[in-house]
């Protein structure tokens, strides 16, 4: 009890209270001021003295392999050919690698043919299950399903808006390109292109999507179903003539179907957006 | 320090093998061997057990119990008949592996002989067993529930029990795809809560809120007619509860007091406040599903539990044909994340420490410094400050990634950057010893310190044995036992590093077991930096496209050295006649839980403030003390 | 955070062009409501994983103290605010009600965490509460497992704004201005599972039709979700066909309470009718009392 380790303890403390002035004086007592961009030094491995995060002002911009709450990728809404469309192809595997079990997903079907269509119908995410493993993003076949950095989402009420369905999950791919450069990079190594796996294989066979084989094949399906229904629903009527595939009528259909896409698709934007701002108002 | 090198005449007493042969030599008809396929030890009959656990101990030399679990068969699966069984690791303290042996009952009577008599350590597991599985222990000095509560309907880890939101055997849950329409699961229960009750449930049972049976059962009770008299000074015996909201229980923990006047003369921790039926979801999980859940164990070392179980499967696995076992880099890789969790669950366990002892928040604040740069580590290569989710089977996550920057997203963001083996290196040479040596300046000497801690909460080397403490409890009191040197795996052979050890068994051992412990990790932190620099660039996560790994059957017991103890995890894998995707059990040995045993035995004769430091001391999380 | 005194100039009285910016006219509630905003006192209390993000919270590099929050106080009676940070499990809601009910008016909640919100991974759990809204009113919800103490702190920031908007004039913001005491809310009970007083009758009926065996009610055996229809293709379809997801997220849909959503609406209609009537009872029986 001679008070010497008590003397060392308090020193400890002073030497801590002084350090946190150090800062202070070598920037002039106003290290906060955005214009000296020395957020960094402050927070990194030799800063000394306080380290705190003005959080409002200032905040810790997330690492690239940060996860968060998952968000849905979707083509970017000015895309060439497929503005909007999901990426992906609702086959199930974030569902089912999911440990707590928060992802549903409807898989659409072809409402003639009653087979499954590679994209999904509904997709929710129950944020109040979710634990942000990240298995979901990991295991993704397609790239389709990631990690958000958003992590600003505090609410009043969670009956309405916790359960997070296609439309609030959906993101364009430029914003996971922004959020993750070098992992967006990674991944389209991996692919073997900037686009959707679907997408390139689809161009590989060459032409438009509409040209290729197994479109036709769905088509003709389609037809096939089609026709047998309305001879089942209308046998008294005769056969309605049979309509010659014309592919110059059906490029034009395309061209039309795909403005009207991209149209509805910055429609969602911007009304997502105006709901965005209005949200943050009030 | 004690070299912990073992010589081999002291495990001369033989290896497992002739530790079983002595055994069936002794037990003839009562002892046989597992020869299920997958698995290994012993079986012994119930009448037999206590005396056979007698011999294991005192004449095989095996003084650790380790586990003590049990298991539910039932239905299809490897077993021809439904049974119920109990599963004991035990280990000698000198080194080595385990001798496994097991006790089976049939599930109506469900009752076996209690072990507390050879072990202490077997008093908290055989009352979760009873708890959640129903095992009755005959010569059990107190057999209650540990962690639901009196009166609660059923043991939920008995594979016929189903809960409110029950929805399937196991997941993936058909109903989330392909026609996943949505729907919260309470909107299927009539309260709209997770509730379900038994048809003859009996309200007015439910009038008596009053605790009082609970303590009889613990054979305390206000006596307010022997009053003692201490020189003069009268006084009579209080209880006096502690938590569960206490700011200096470490969350949700509650501690039952007798005291008389301001000394403890019984102390009953009651838990169960944070129980999450880790196990019971565990065993609904696939394998892959469990990893992220046993981050929520120690959550302040979430790397640790990720190591023990994934060492756990990977024995599985290993019998397997399909298995990539883990490549140097990924041993690297998860020894480097290791040890720095094991700092960090020390900085932090030492810190809470103080704050228990009255120095509020101060030492804490200073140690959080570089936990946080730590965790900065963690969140940039992991992905979460404290759910790292980092391991997977044979492998981990991803590589370290170049460099750590993080990318603006949110208005006012900052950005930062840095080289991840610079930070690393800067990190582990300079900042972290340097925050070591000043906790080393800050406490070690502080007179308040020594007064408060010397010579309180004192556990004797044979006491912390017998107790089955673990860790730095256990390390405190003499016994140099580390499973990195006792049990090595993954790299730690080729790593040198001395196991801390203090004799003292008081509160200051532990402290100063601690403290040398950091200082251990940080020399196994620079032996790994030249590992990390010439492993540079190999594969990490071979089985990555494996998301539903299918394990073959058998039993394994993976554990690791956390930073609070023994970590073990018990994983069986019974589903169809070769593999399963998931675990049949799955039950964790968390040394918070297990260490927590020799509370009362620590406390009592204790004054009421000493017994917060105590509980401090011994360092727990609730997330893994109630699972 | 200081008192905007541009915000405090607009009011709706007219102030001289020569004496703008030198007086301030501001209502009362504002400078109550600036007081209580900042110096929330939040209880010293941890439930699970979330707390040591709210302890990292609390601490040097994040720091609420700079928004008046630095006073944790363990016990309820000086507190303004509790964030549940964790898992609520059955056996810990008891004595987190009666935490609640010992904190003085005005008070706030906020659900830290998925577990907090609404179960978390944890909910299919037999100990798990799916929500502490179950039982408590919840100001604030803050996702994440865990949220980062960024997160955190922007759902402080999100309470304050919403103590902000709260006015001294509208009974239904300050329920507590001026009416004595609030009720409390009842203590569950541990029975053979987590017994919430309120549906006390509820669970007497159950057992009563379930003991005559009768099955004019439906009768809820020991596990009620098995035995209830699934999730059935006619719902399913009324989701499909509605535009976005509506089951859940339909606002013009009035939901009373979560767990009639996936009830019939006779089942629904039913328990109504059940409700106004001991809602009438007990105003007659209180009645009786005092008269």
């Amino acid at each position: 009890m001679n008070g010497v380790g008590f003397a060392k303890g308090m020193w400890v403390t002073l030497r801590h209270f002084l350090e946190t002035y150090v800062d202070d004086v070598r920037y002039g007592f106003r290290k906060y001021a955005p214009d000296l961009n020395n957020f960094e030094v402050r927070q990194g491995v030799e800063a000394q003295g306080a380290f705190t995060v003005q959080y409002p002002d200032e905040k810790l911009a997330m690492p690239e392999r940060f996860r968060f709450v998952p968000f849905l990728v979707v083509e970017n809404y000015d895309h060439e050919d497929r503005p909007g469309k999901d990426w992906c192809t609702s086959c199930g595997i974030c569902s089912k690698v999911c440990p707590p079990q928060c992802i549903w997903i409807v898989r659409s079907n072809d409402p003639e043919t009653g087979r499954p269509v590679p994209e999904p119908e509904a997709f929710f995410i129950d944020i109040d299950i979710c634990m942000n493993c990240g298995f979901c993003a990991e295991f993704c076949p397609f790239d389709a399903i990631k990690m958000d950095h958003d992590y600003e989402l505090a609410s009043y009420d969670r009956t309405t808006n916790h359960i997070f369905d296609k439309d609030k999950l959906s993101k364009e791919f430029r914003y996971w390109n922004t959020i993750a450069p070098t992992r967006a990079v990674e991944e389209a190594e991996a692919r073997g292109g900037w686009e959707h796996k679907d997408a390139q294989k689809e161009a590989r066979r060459g032409g438009s999507s509409r040209d290729n084989k197994a479109t036709e094949a769905r088509e003709e399906k389609r037809e096939a179903v089609r026709a047998r229904k309305e001879a089942a629903a209308a046998p008294e009527t005769p056969a309605p003539v049979a309509e010659a595939p014309k592919p110059a009528a059906a490029a034009q259909d395309d061209e039309e179907e795909k403005r009207k896409r991209r149209e509805a698709a910055l429609r969602r934007k911007a009304a997502r957006a105006a709901k965005r701002d209005e949200e943050s108002d009030s | 320090m004690v070299d912990m090198t073992i010589p081999e005449e002291q495990i001369g007493i033989g290896t497992i093998e002739d530790a079983i042969g002595k055994l069936k030599q002794r037990f003839p008809a009562d002892v046989s061997d597992d020869d299920r396929q997958g698995y290994s030890g012993v079986i012994i009959s119930a009448d037999k057990l206590q005396e056979a656990a007698r011999y294991i101990k005192n004449e095989l030399g095996f003084d650790f119990l380790s586990s003590a679990t049990a298991v539910d068969y039932l239905g299809e699966g490897v077993h021809s008949e439904d049974h119920l069984e109990m599963v004991y690791h035990a280990y000698r303290t000198t080194g080595g592996s385990a001798l496994v042996f097991k006790a089976q009952t049939d599930r109506s009577s469900a009752t076996l002989p209690s072990l507390t008599p050879i072990w202490m350590g077997a008093d908290f597991q055989e009352r979760e067993a009873y708890d959640l599985m129903g095992i009755k222990f005959e010569g059990h000095p107190n057999l209650q529930r540990i962690l639901l509560w009196e009166g609660f309907n059923g043991h939920p880890l008995r594979k016929d029990w189903k809960e409110a939101y029950y929805e399937e055997d196991h997941k993936p849950f058909g109903s989330r795809w392909p026609a996943g329409h949505i729907h919260r699961a309470e909107e299927k229960n009539v309260f709209g809560k997770n509730v379900s009750y038994p048809a003859d449930v009996d309200l007015s049972r439910l009038n008596d809120i009053s605790e009082t049976n609970m303590y009889q059962a613990f054979g305390m009770g206000v006596d307010t007619e022997h009053v003692v008299d201490h020189n003069g000074v009268r006084t009579d015996q209080l209880i006096v509860n502690m938590g569960p909201h206490h700011p200096s229980t470490h969350g949700v923990f509650r501690m039952i007091m007798e005291l008389d006047g301001e000394t403890v003369t019984a102390l009953e921790p009651v838990m169960g406040y944070l129980h999450r039926n880790h196990e019971k979801i565990g065993e609904r999980n696939t394998f892959l599903h469990n990893i992220p859940f046993t981050d929520r164990l120690d959550y302040i070392s979430s790397m640790g539990n990720n190591h023990g179980y994934v060492l756990a499967v990977e024995q599985l696995l290993s019998l397997g044909a399909k298995y990539t076992p883990p490549t140097y880099r990924t041993e690297v890789l998860r020894v480097l994340m290791v040890e720095l969790t094991r700092i960090v669950n020390h900085l932090w366990g030492i810190g809470f420490w103080l704050n228990d002892l009255g120095a509020f928040f101060t030492p804490v604040l200073y140690f959080i410094q570089e936990r946080e740069r730590i965790l900065d580590f963690f969140e940039a290569v992991a992905g979460s400050r404290m759910m790292c989710n980092y391991m997977r089977f044979g492998g981990v996550f991803a590589d370290l990634p170049e460099r750590l920057h993080s990318v603006s997203n949110l208005m006012n963001d900052r950005v930062r950057d840095t080289n991840t083996m610079k930070f690393l290196t800067e990190m582990i040479n300079e900042r972290i010893p340097r925050s070591i040596d000043e906790v080393d300046e800050y406490l070690t000497q502080n007179e308040i310190i020594q007064a408060r801690a010397k010579g309180v909460g004192y556990i004797s080397r044979e006491d912390a044995i017998n107790y089955s403490a673990a860790g730095p409890v256990l390390r405190g009191s003499g016994v140099a036992y580390d499973i990195r040197k006792s049990d090595p795996y993954s790299i730690y052979p080729e790593l040198d590093f001395d196991v801390a050890v203090q004799d003292e068994g008081d509160m200051y051992a532990r402290y100063k077991v601690r403290l040398q412990e950091m200082r251990e990790s940080v020399r196994i932190l620079k032996q790994l930096l030249p590992r990390l620099e010439y492993t540079q660039g190999e594969p990490v996560n071979e089985n990555n496209a494996a998301y539903s790994s299918k394990v073959p059957i058998g039993e394994a017991y993976g554990r690791v050295e956390n930073g609070k103890g023994e970590l073990g995890y018990y994983v069986v894998s019974a589903g169809d006649k070769r593999a399963a995707a998931n675990p049949w059990r799955y039950h964790v040995r968390a040394p918070s839980f297990i260490n927590l045993t020799p509370l009362g035995l620590m406390s009592t004769g204790a004054k009421v403030a000493d017994v917060v430091a105590i509980l401090g001391s011994i360092d727990i999380v609730l997330g893994e003390t109630d699972r | 955070m200081e008192l905007n005194l541009q915000e405090l100039n607009k009011t709706e009285y007219p102030i001289p062009v020569e004496l703008q910016n030198n007086i301030a006219i501001t209502s009362l509630t504002s400078v109550y409501n600036w007081g209580r905003r900042n110096s929330m006192w939040p209880m010293l209390f941890g439930l699970a994983c979330c707390a040591i993000e709210m302890i990292a919270t609390a601490s040097s590099r994040f720091d609420f103290s700079r928004f008046g929050m630095e006073v944790m106080r363990a016990t309820p009676r000086q507190s303004d605010l509790m964030i549940v940070s964790g898992t609520v499990t059955k056996k810990m809601i008891v004595p987190i009600v009666r935490l609640y009910n010992q904190m003085p008016e005005p008070k706030y909640v906020l659900a830290m965490g998925a577990c907090a919100s609404g179960g978390g991974p944890f909910k299919e759990g037999y100990n798990v509460v799916s929500g502490i809204d179950k039982y408590l009113p919840v100001d604030v919800y803050v996702p994440g497992c865990p949220p980062t103490p960024q997160a955190l702190m922007y759902g402080l920031i999100a309470l304050q704004k919403k103590i902000d908007g709260q006015s001294l004039q509208v009974a239904d913001d300050v329920p507590w201005y001026g009416v004595g005491p609030s009720e409390p809310t009842p203590v569950p009970i541990l029975g053979p599972d987590i017994i919430d007083p309120r549906q006390m009758d509820m669970i007497r009926r159950q057992a009563e039709a379930a003991a005559r065996a009768q099955t004019e009610e439906p009768v809820y055996q020991l596990n009620a979700a098995r035995d209830l229809p699934a999730f059935g293709a006619e719902q399913a379809a009324a989701v499909a066909t509605k535009p976005k997801a509506a089951a859940a997220i339909d606002e013009s849909v009035e939901i009373k309470s979560f767990s009639q959503v996936g009830m019939s609406a006779d089942a629904i209609e039913a328990l109504r009718v059940k409700r106004r009537e001991n809602a009438i009872q007990r105003k007659a029986a209180r009645k009786a009392k005092e008269g």
